[in-house]
Formats: structure tokens, C-alpha cells, sequence
């Protein structure tokens, strides 16, 4: 497949996996933070850990935007589209996320009218559809997605539909990986830095964590030879001493982000003051909300939410799981009240997060993976 | 966004061993012993063992359902599906040819199977509800080592459901059972309220024969056996989603559905036992790779037979559009249902006699070998990646819905 399969060569992770384990000094162990869940995927579906130097362990980070929403916040959704004659709209991997009262799966189970869409413009189609509904888009994600939620509620001003609002849940990266990185007992090396989010807000947002925490971030690209070159770019920065924001996915991110998408966003919405995340708990200024001006779109205005808030159970641990600070299994709930059938922190809502992984698979070292494979 | 059937109780679609007895019993033990080779010199087990054991225990422990109420991923052939079955269904009907949880029950020379379709849009590229529903049931038959021989048709029709749509169904249904061999000796019609049922479900019985004396085992996996599988994977799966139209995605698929009785019957054939024994002898097991796709089939025959099934990505045929379509929907194409692809696990000795035997007729014509079994871990399937990497093919959790980022 064209544009794919060159990034998918084996012959070249092979020379480069040969290149990163030059650059590892001897004796010393690296954690680098792949932030983005999409990094994590790649890392996952192609079996990319093979080609790591044994010194290289990647911590799966905060990035996976339907596994940060906090419980209450599933709630509060769950709420609305209970309301009369609401039909509530979201992606499809926020189905099984679960809040305190179950996930949209249960929900539509007892009756809500929840629909999976591919894009907020679905959602409104919807509501073109449905004239006598209210029609709600949980609105979830980045900067990745932000803008598109805002273009689809200009777009609904612009053709006069009234029926449609959005739960607004949008959160941006430089908070949370900020309060990773002030967090007295962090064990990180380097930042494999977003690839799509980047692509909005550019590469600029990021140089403080290389000027102020010292920690090289390389912002990359979703194919596995884009995630190898990249950890070869933080160790080749790590072995000269420096500490950059470097740009390995230059073919898709501007270095000055995209001023169209950044501009529909802030026409449409502002940072909220703090903003709940799952495992990480309450981070300031780490969400947008809908402006005073696009109230009427606002489901948080229009719907009386019950805005309770489900504190993550004090035994979890998720944040210390995020930052490397703790292994899965040296959790205090992991395997006990936290499963992946009823999963409480975000490193196990998502098959792929850290938790998920290893109370599936644990029990099989990578080494004895890697024995059944050569045979 | 299940392509089609709901759960259904005969048999079809699980993976653990028969509960009742430990299940896993053998693998546990393979296991206890590797966590203390790999514990090193140490007597007593770590915490991280004790939180291993402890999860351990728990996979062994009966399969309970948690929900109060049935939910969309009771039917998408994942993991809730599999603990409802053996919670609700087999728990209530337990018996012995219930028990193995295969395609159909086979007794004597008897094999019976049932198939529900639930389908959406009713008509798709390749194919529609009515060869659907006679397909899938011939196929399950087949999967059997048996040859199919009469169906039950049982329509649930919507009030208001078109005449024309429903003949256009039906003369499907009847050129699909010419094509398989079979009658449809009898049926049942209902129909129910406008907005209760989404125009038309059918579900079909079928009762096959058993001539060649093959004894087929999701149980009996060998390690060494090849894995092959019909032909390329995923076209069904990914037809029926591009169809639903919501997805603003073209591409030029059409469904796998097929008959394949008559590919069974010549692999069967080709494949005899080492001494002479029944016809198909070498043939260790079959399945169609229905609803959860390869890897679902290939995580129920690991957990049954305790093998490892190692999967070689670079040799699993799959058609370019499917692999693009799949490729941008962030869905990987081994867990998306086939209606007329099987899997094949042959002993290793016969896997050339078997890869020619399927290549020479047209639905077997990109037949595979795409893995092996092993010994080591047992119950696990694994994927060598095109990428030259290695991972862990597991059992979905849910439906395979597009990722958002």
C-alpha cells in the first residue's frame, strides 16, 4: 500500500535497532513516555518493542482521549441523554467506557437513545433529521478533534439548527504532560511527542519541556519505522547531552501548527479553569469548554447537569502507573477491585493501556513470547 | 456494529474448555512452573507472582455475567459474548454434545446446527439475508465434516416489510440452497409490530450427515499442525460497514458469503490419516471465521487444544481494498467476520496435500498456510508481524469500532 508500506520496512528497523542500541550507554536505563494512545496502538499492532534496546522501556501515557475521561463526567452524559427526547451521539470507543453508573453500552441497555458516530457532522446531520429531538454530541479528544467539533457548531449557527449541543470534554496535552512532569518522583528520560495533535497546535507549546525540564520531546508519526526513528532521535539527543523539540513527523506538522484550526477552536470555545482527569486528578487550565457566546450549543447550559463528581478511588494508582513511577501489578487495586471487566483508572479502560496489557499478558514474559515466535 | 447474528445458544462461537472440570487445568500448571523457573533462585514467590496467581485464579474462576441487562457487546462474539453463553446458556442446557461448544452438535452420523441473521442493510454488495442465512448454516454443517442436507427457514417479518423484498430474499435463499445441495423442508413464519424487528430476521436449522468417518475437535490441535486459512480474510465484515453507508468511505468490496461444504468435502478427501485411517484423518479441525474473525476462532482452538498458534502476518491473504479500508478505520482486518472463509488446522505432514486440494477449487484459490501450533504458551495466539515484530493476539473485549485517534 502506497504511503504505508515504506514506512513499514523490516530491513530499516533493523538498521536502526542496531543504531539505538550503539547509542545506549552501557549500565544506564531510558523510560521514554509515548504520550499519544495512537503511539501506543502503533507500538502494539506492530510488535515494535522487538527492535528496542533492552535499556528502552516506553511508558504509555495520558493520550488516550476516551480513557481520561473521569467517571463523573460519563455520569453527567449518561444524565443528559436519559432526558426526554435526547438522542445522544459519541465516537464508538467511549461505548464501553465505564462511569459510575455504567457505560453508553448500559445505558442504551435500559433504553437511551445513544447513537455511534464517525464525526460531530453525523451528529448533526442527526439532528437535521430529527427536528423534534435534542441532539447531543459528547464531544471527547485533543486538539486533535477540538477543531471539529467547533467547525460542526458554526456550521449548525450558520444553518440555523437549534436542536443540537455539545457536551463539551475536549482537553488539551501541555497540562497533563506538565503535571507528569512536576511530579516530584518522575522517572522519564524523553518524550515521544503527539503526532495529530501536534499537527494543530505545532511544535512550539513544547519547549519548555526541553528548556525547563531538560527532557528531550520528539514529535512523531504513527507508523512503526516513524516511532523507531524517533526513539533513535531522543537517544542520539541524550547521548550528546542536549535536549530538544525536534520534529521527526515534519510531513504533517507544521512547526507553527495550523493557525485555521487553532482560530475555529478559540472562536468557539475556552480553557476552563480546572478540568477532572481520570488518574491524574484535577489539572488547571487542562480543558476547553463552550464560549458564553455559543451557549446555546452548550449541553452543559442547556441540560441541567447533576455535575457530580466521582472521585477516583484513593487506592488507585493510575498516576504513578502513568509516570513510570510504578509497575502495573504494584498497584494497590490492580487485579483486585481494578479488572478489565470493571476497570477503575485509565491505564485499564483501554485494552492497550498499561494495566490492560499486563493483567492480560503478564504472565507471559516477552522473552517467552519471543521463544514460541523463533521456533 | 455486529455484521450479523446475535448470540445463538447451540453452539457456536466459544472458547473455554468445558467448565466443570478445571479449565486450563494442564496450561495453570505449565505456567506455575515457568513463574517459578522465571522467579530464579528465590523459594518463595514474589509479590508480582502472587498478583500473577491471583489473576490466574480468577480466569479459571466460572464465567459470570455482571451486567443486569443485555448490551450490544453480548452479540459481537468478544469475550461478553463467550461468558454469556457459558453463564446463562450452557449453564441451563448443559449436556454432552452441548458441551464442546462447536459450529453443530454431532451425534452418531447426525449433525445439527442453528444460525440466527440479524443482518444490516438486508442487501450488500455479494450478497444478501437470504444466502446469508442458507450459507452460514450449510457452512456450520460443513465445519462438522458433515454434508449438509435439509434446513428449517423461521422468518420474523415487520409489519410493513416489502413483498418484493421479501421474494427478492427468498429466491436467494433458493438459489443459494441448489447451489449448496440442500432443501428447506420446513419453517415458521411471525410477524411482528412496525418499529419491533428491523424488516426482516431469519434464523435456519440444518441437519447434516456424517459419510466420512472424520472426527473433528476444536480439542485436538497438535503441536506442529499447520494453520491454514481459505482465502483472503475480512470481506464480509468490512462490505456490511462500508454498506451501512455511514462511514462516507467508497471502496469496491463485496461479500465473501459461500457455501463451502464442497471445499470441505475435497480437503477431507485429500487429507487421510497417516495408517490408512478415515478419510480426513489428518484434518485435526475446521471452523468458518465468522462473527470475531480468524483471531477469534484461533483464540477458541489454542484455549481448547492448550497450544500456542503462531500466526506469520506477511502470509494472511487479504485483498488490497480490504486492507486500505481497514488500514483507515483503525481496524484490524483478523477480527472481522468471513461467511466464506474457514480456517483449516491440518497435521503438519499433510499440509501440502490439503493447501492443493483447497487451491483447486475456486473458493479455495488463495488458500494459506498462515501459522503453526506450538507447545509453549499454551492457549496463546501470537503474531509474527510484517514489521518483524511480535504480538499478542487476544480475544476482543467488544466490537471492533474505529478508533478515533
Amino acid at each position: 500500500m502506497r504511503f504505508v508500506d515504506e514506512y513499514r520496512d523490516a530491513g530499516r528497523a533493523r538498521a536502526l535497532a542496531a543504531q539505538m542500541a550503539e547509542l545506549c550507554r552501557p549500565g544506564r536505563a531510558y523510560k521514554f513516555m509515548e504520550v499519544c494512545g495512537g503511539h501506543t496502538h502503533t507500538i502494539y499492532k506492530h510488535g515494535l518493542e522487538d527492535y528496542l534496546p533492552e535499556a528502552v522501556s516506553l511508558i504509555h501515557g495520558p493520550g488516550c482521549p476516551v480513557c481520561v475521561i473521569p467517571m463523573g463526567r460519563l455520569d453527567d452524559a449518561i444524565h443528559i441523554a436519559e432526558q426526554p427526547d435526547v438522542i445522544m451521539t459519541s465516537f464508538g470507543d467511549m461505548m464501553r467506557v465505564p462511569g459510575g453508573r455504567g457505560s453508553f453500552l448500559d445505558a442504551k441497555a435500559r433504553g437511551a437513545d445513544i447513537r455511534m458516530v464517525y464525526s460531530p457532522l453525523d451528529a448533526l446531520k442527526i439532528a437535521r433529521q430529527n427536528p423534534r429531538k435534542r441532539v447531543v454530541f459528547m464531544a471527547i479528544g485533543f486538539e486533535t478533534t477540538a477543531p471539529s467539533t467547533a467547525m460542526t457548531v458554526l456550521r449548525a449557527e450558520t444553518e440555523g439548527i437549534h436542536n443540537f449541543s455539545v457536551f463539551c470534554n475536549h482537553v488539551t496535552i501541555i497540562p497533563a504532560i506538565k503535571a507528569i512532569l512536576d511530579s516530584p518522583d518522575l522517572h522519564l528520560d524523553g518524550f515521544i511527542g503527539p503526532g495529530h495533535v501536534s499537527a494543530v497546535i505545532g511544535c512550539r507549546p513544547y519547549e519548555f519541556i526541553a528548556h525547563t525540564y531538560g527532557k528531550p520531546l520528539v514529535v512523531t508519526g504513527f507508523e512503526p519505522l516513524d516511532v523507531l526513528r524517533s526513539v533513535y532521535q531522543i537517544l542520539a539527543q541524550l547521548a550528546e547531552g542536549r535536549s530538544q523539540v525536534e520534529n521527526q513527523y515534519a510531513r504533517v506538522v507544521p512547526w507553527n501548527g495550523n493557525a485555521k484550526a487553532l482560530n475555529v477552536i478559540s472562536r468557539v470555545m475556552e480553557l476552563r479553569p480546572y478540568f477532572e482527569w481520570r488518574g491524574l486528578g484535577s489539572i488547571s487550565h487542562s480543558a476547553l469548554k463552550m464560549t458564553e457566546k455559543y451557549a446555546a450549543y452548550d449541553a452543559e447550559r442547556i441540560f441541567q447537569i447533576p455535575g457530580v463528581r466521582v472521585a477516583d478511588p484513593k487506592a488507585c494508582q493510575c498516576g504513578e502507573v502513568l509516570k513510570g513511577v510504578l509497575k502495573p501489578w504494584e498497584c494497590k487495586v490492580f487485579g483486585t477491585a481494578c479488572t478489565p471487566e470493571t476497570p477503575i483508572g485509565t491505564c485499564m479502560v483501554s485494552s492497550e493501556g498499561a494495566c490492560a496489557a499486563y493483567y492480560n499478558f503478564g504472565r507471559f514474559s516477552r522473552e517467552r513470547v519471543k521463544e514460541a515466535t523463533r521456533r | 456494529m455486529t455484521p450479523e447474528h446475535t448470540t445463538e445458544h447451540t453452539t457456536e462461537h466459544a472458547t473455554a474448555p468445558a467448565p466443570g472440570e478445571a479449565p486450563g487445568g494442564e496450561a495453570t500448571a505449565l505456567w506455575a512452573e515457568s513463574a517459578v523457573r522465571e522467579a530464579g533462585p528465590r523459594s518463595r514467590p514474589t509479590r508480582e507472582d502472587q498478583v500473577l496467581q491471583r489473576i490466574e485464579r480468577a480466569r479459571r474462576g466460572k464465567a459470570r455475567v455482571r451486567e443486569d441487562l443485555v448490551t450490544l457487546a453480548h452479540g459481537a462474539g468478544g469475550k461478553a459474548t463467550h461468558t454469556l453463553i457459558e453463564a446463562v446458556f450452557l449453564e441451563a442446557f448443559r449436556n454432552p454434545l452441548l458441551e464442546p461448544l462447536g459450529d453443530g452438535a454431532v451425534t452418531g452420523t447426525l449433525a445439527l446446527t442453528t444460525d440466527a441473521y440479524v443482518v444490516r442493510p438486508l442487501f450488500f454488495p455479494g450478497g444478501d439475508i437470504g444466502d446469508l442465512a442458507v450459507n452460514g448454516t450449510v457452512n456450520d454443517l460443513a465445519m462438522c465434516g458433515a454434508t449438509p442436507r435439509y434446513l428449517s427457514a423461521g422468518f420474523i417479518l415487520e409489519e410493513g416489510f416489502p413483498i418484493a423484498d421479501l421474494r427478492r430474499i427468498t429466491a436467494s435463499m433458493a438459489a443459494a440452497a441448489r447451489a449448496a445441495g440442500v432443501w428447506i423442508v420446513t419453517g415458521d413464519t411471525k410477524v411482528v409490530e412496525n418499529g419491533k424487528a428491523d424488516g426482516c430476521y431469519i434464523t435456519t436449522a440444518g441437519v447434516g450427515t456424517l459419510d466420512r468417518g472424520a472426527t473433528l475437535s476444536a480439542a485436538s490441535v497438535t503441536p506442529g499442525d499447520a494453520v491454514i486459512v481459505s482465502g483472503p480474510i475480512g470481506e464480509h465484515g468490512m462490505t456490511i460497514m462500508l454498506a451501512r453507508g455511514e462511514l462516507d468511505l467508497e471502496a469496491h468490496l463485496t461479500s465473501d458469503t459461500a457455501p463451502l461444504h464442497d471445499l470441505t468435502a475435497r480437503l477431507l478427501s485429500a487429507c487421510g490419516g497417516p495408517t490408512g485411517g478415515p478419510a480426513g484423518g489428518a484434518v485435526r479441525c475446521l471452523r468458518d471465521a465468522t462473527r470475531g474473525g480468524v483471531a477469534t476462532v484461533l483464540n477458541e482452538l489454542a484455549t481448547a487444544s492448550q497450544v500456542s498458534i503462531v500466526l506469520d502476518e506477511n502470509t494472511i491473504p487479504i485483498r488490497p481494498d480490504v486492507r486500505g479500508a481497514c488500514e483507515l478505520l483503525g481496524i484490524d482486518p483478523l477480527y472481522v467476520a468471513c461467511e466464506g472463509r474457514m480456517i483449516a488446522v491440518v497435521a503438519a505432514g499433510h499440509a501440502d496435500a490439503a493447501l492443493d486440494a483447497l487451491r483447486a477449487h475456486p473458493l479455495g484459490a488463495d488458500a494459506a498456510i498462515i501459522g503453526r501450533a506450538g507447545d509453549d504458551p499454551p492457549g496463546l495466539v501470537l503474531l509474527k508481524t510484517s514489521f518483524g515484530g511480535t504480538r499478542i493476539v487476544d480475544l476482543l473485549v467488544g466490537d471492533p469500532l474505529p478508533r478515533i485517534c
